[in-house]
């Protein structure tokens, strides 16, 4: 990616609609959004809001009906399908609210996974996979099966599946929505060392109050557009 | 490419292991491809048993001369100074006494009890001149000894002997107003002179009224490539009207009409249920993809391409079918394979005594069938997973 200077995300005049049947829902409506490297940006706003939507935008995992996404200096939203499964596979780590852990395989092999794709050798996998999890404090967990860890260790591993291709952007939907109070401020608190002392972007979408405090920056996002101000 | 192949392997190896959670579609798309791979070699293996006796029976070297106008030795008929004529013909090999190697020989067909079923059914009684067994050259005496020139006396096949009741050594089977004493069993490599039973031409003869006339000359040549100077001889004398094959074409030809039938209703029969095979696959596979749209769908989100994700639901679908295809090839193996039985011969309104045979070339067929299942029922559910929307389908938990 280009330059420090340069923010690390740039998006203007973004709509994305839906439709369903007859009907078009315009999610987003002429959203724009520039966001600097090593902010940790909390994206709150009601349910159905299009929280989600934005953050599958800014991922490449969907494109925009109009306007454009630029990540690093590059239009995401112009690239074919090929080339932006290669863009998220280096450039983003995606953690779910619901982990999205494959259940057969073992907490190392579900990390494993993103560097699969990359040329590393069985070796430095392994190596790669050995430092992510120790990162997120689940060295000895290694070979558990999801099911064998509880909701804050299994989005740990999530996490841990997010940073070990080493991306500067982290996108995270609700990570604590599915985990208790204690749970949770781990995770808020993992989250924060990635961004202070690895330097990760992160855009986090929360509906708790108590996440986005641990954020630099909050935006909300309402009627299809975002904006800084507090909620009522 | 690499990381093309780790990508295969991985969601394969998820696809694989959740396998055992699905087991009942899973199983049950398998049985019915192992089904249509029972059926398929079942019938498939009683053509190539027949194909096989026939095939054993004919040798090139050995050449049959029928009455011109004829197929088969029941349609035909010679006098004996034809078969005096077609002994003389060139090329025949000789004994050591210099006789020509050809016998000239005649057929009627009679009924006899199958040990199975109690019913009667056609037997082959043919009796041949004394040449006949160096122009077969194969034939073996299992049991008891060769029948007596001018006696009642008859050696039987050892498919006969097995398939039919009575003909043991030692015994009589009467026919008609004559006795005839088994006095021995033979084999002859497995070919279609074991279902047959065999007496002295000159004895047949006056005990079916046939006179001094025969319907085929079994002759033993120099060489098979001495056939041409042997039927050029034959078909320019003027006084003989015949008609003369090589045996083994004679066979060959003998046995298409059954092959043919055989696997025409053992393709139909296989095709037919290749057809529920192929919806079982389908909707086992269309359920798998569907169970896991969201794992599809997050591996897509971590960078997957769609093409391993196509390849490893073609993968499973593949091993699904090829264990049942190894499943339904063994027991067809196992049920099948030299299961000996007997059929009619169209050709000679007789019965031919021949074993199931489940070949290697057989199996390939059969499980290549299995993995045509597979692919195709694989095919459809790999593109909808490869289509999968990834935002849409992570919404769904
Ligand atoms: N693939 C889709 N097809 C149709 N409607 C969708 C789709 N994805 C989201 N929506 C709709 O868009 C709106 C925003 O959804 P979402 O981005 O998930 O909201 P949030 O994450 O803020 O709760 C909702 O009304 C939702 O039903
Ligand atoms: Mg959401």
């Amino acid at each position: 990616m280009t330059t420090d200077q340069s923010p690390l995300i740039h998006l203007t005049g973004v709509d994305k609609t839906y439709r369903r049947g007859s009907e078009e829902i315009r999610v987003l409506a002429g959203l724009s959004l520039t966001v600097q490297r090593g902010e940790f940006l909390a994206l709150m706003g009601p349910s159905g809001s299009g929280k989600s939507t934005l953050l599958n935008l800014l991922g490449g995992l969907d494109r925009p009906t109009k306007g454009a996404v630029e990540i690093g200096g590059e239009r995401i939203d112009a690239l074919t399908d090929r080339r932006l499964a290669g863009w998220r596979a280096r450039h983003v780590g995606l953690v779910f609210q619901f982990y999205n852990l494959l259940p057969v395989m073992t907490a190392e092999r579900n990390v494993e996974l993103p560097l699969l794709l990359t040329p590393l050798s069985r070796a430095e996998r392994r190596r790669h996979v050995a430092t992510a999890l120790a990162v997120v404090g689940l060295r000895d967990r290694t070979n558990h099966y999801p099911r064998q860890l509880s909701g804050g260790e299994q989005q740990r591993v999530g996490i841990a599946r997010a940073i070990v291709t080493d991306p500067t952007l982290l996108l995270c939907d609700e990570p604590t929505g599915d985990l208790d109070r204690k749970s949770g401020d781990e995770i808020l608190s993992l989250l924060q060392t990635l961004n202070r002392e690895q330097g990760k972007t992160i855009i986090m979408v929360t509906h708790d109050p108590h996440a986005s405090a641990r954020a630099s920056r909050t935006v909300h996002l309402d009627k299809g557009q975002l904006s800084a101000a507090a909620p009522a | 490419m690499l990381n093309w192949l780790s990508q295969i392997s991985a969601i394969t190896f998820a696809n694989l292991k959740t396998l055992p959670e699905r087991r009942g579609a899973a199983l049950a798309a398998a049985v019915g491809i192992a089904g249509v791979v029972t059926v398929l070699v079942g019938v498939l293996s009683i053509a190539e048993g027949f194909q096989r006796v026939l095939a054993v029976s004919g040798s090139p070297d050995v050449a049959i001369v029928l009455r011109s106008g004829s197929d088969t030795e029941m349609n035909s008929g010679l006098t004996h100074d034809d078969t005096r004529l077609i002994a003389d013909a060139p090329g025949l090999a000789r004994n050591a006494a210099n006789l020509p190697l050809a016998s000239a020989e005649l057929f009627v067909v009679i009924n006899l009890p199958k040990r199975s079923t109690g019913t009667d059914a056609n037997v082959p009684l043919r009796g041949v001149s004394p040449a006949a067994f160096d122009v077969r050259g194969n034939l073996t005496l299992l049991e008891g000894r060769r029948f007596e020139p001018g006696k009642n006396e008859v050696m039987v096949g050892v498919g006969a002997a097995r398939q039919f009741s009575g003909l043991d050594v030692g015994r009589t089977v009467r026919v008609g107003q004559t006795e005839w004493a088994v006095v021995g069993v033979f084999t002859a490599g497995g070919g279609v002179a074991e279902s047959e039973v065999w007496t002295d031409a000159a004895v047949l003869q006056p005990a079916y009224h046939r006179g001094d006339t025969y319907q085929a000359v079994y002759a033993k040549l120099i060489s098979a490539d001495a056939f041409h100077t042997f039927t050029d001889a034959l078909t320019t004398n003027p006084s003989l009207s015949i008609k003369a094959m090589r045996q083994s074409d004679f066979y060959a030809e003998q046995s298409t009409l059954l092959v043919g039938f055989v696997k025409g209703i053992g393709i139909t029969i296989a095709g037919l249920m290749a057809v529920g095979a192929l919806f079982g696959a389908l909707n086992t596979m269309y359920s798998s993809v569907a169970a896991r749209t969201r794992e599809i769908a997050t591996l897509r989100a971590l960078g997957f391409g769609s093409s391993p994700v196509v390849v490893s639901v073609l993968l499973e679908s593949l091993a699904l079918a090829l264990a049942g295809g190894v499943l339904g090839a063994a027991g067809a193996w196992l049920a099948f394979d030299g299961h000996t039985t007997s059929t009619m011969n169209w050709q000679t309104f007789s019965q031919v005594a021949f074993a199931f045979r489940v070949s290697p070339a057989l199996l390939v067929e059969a499980i290549l069938w299995a993995a045509m299942i597979g692919v195709l029922g694989g095919l459809f559910p790999a593109i909808r997973a490869a289509r999968i929307p990834i935002a849409a389908a992570l919404r769904e938990t």
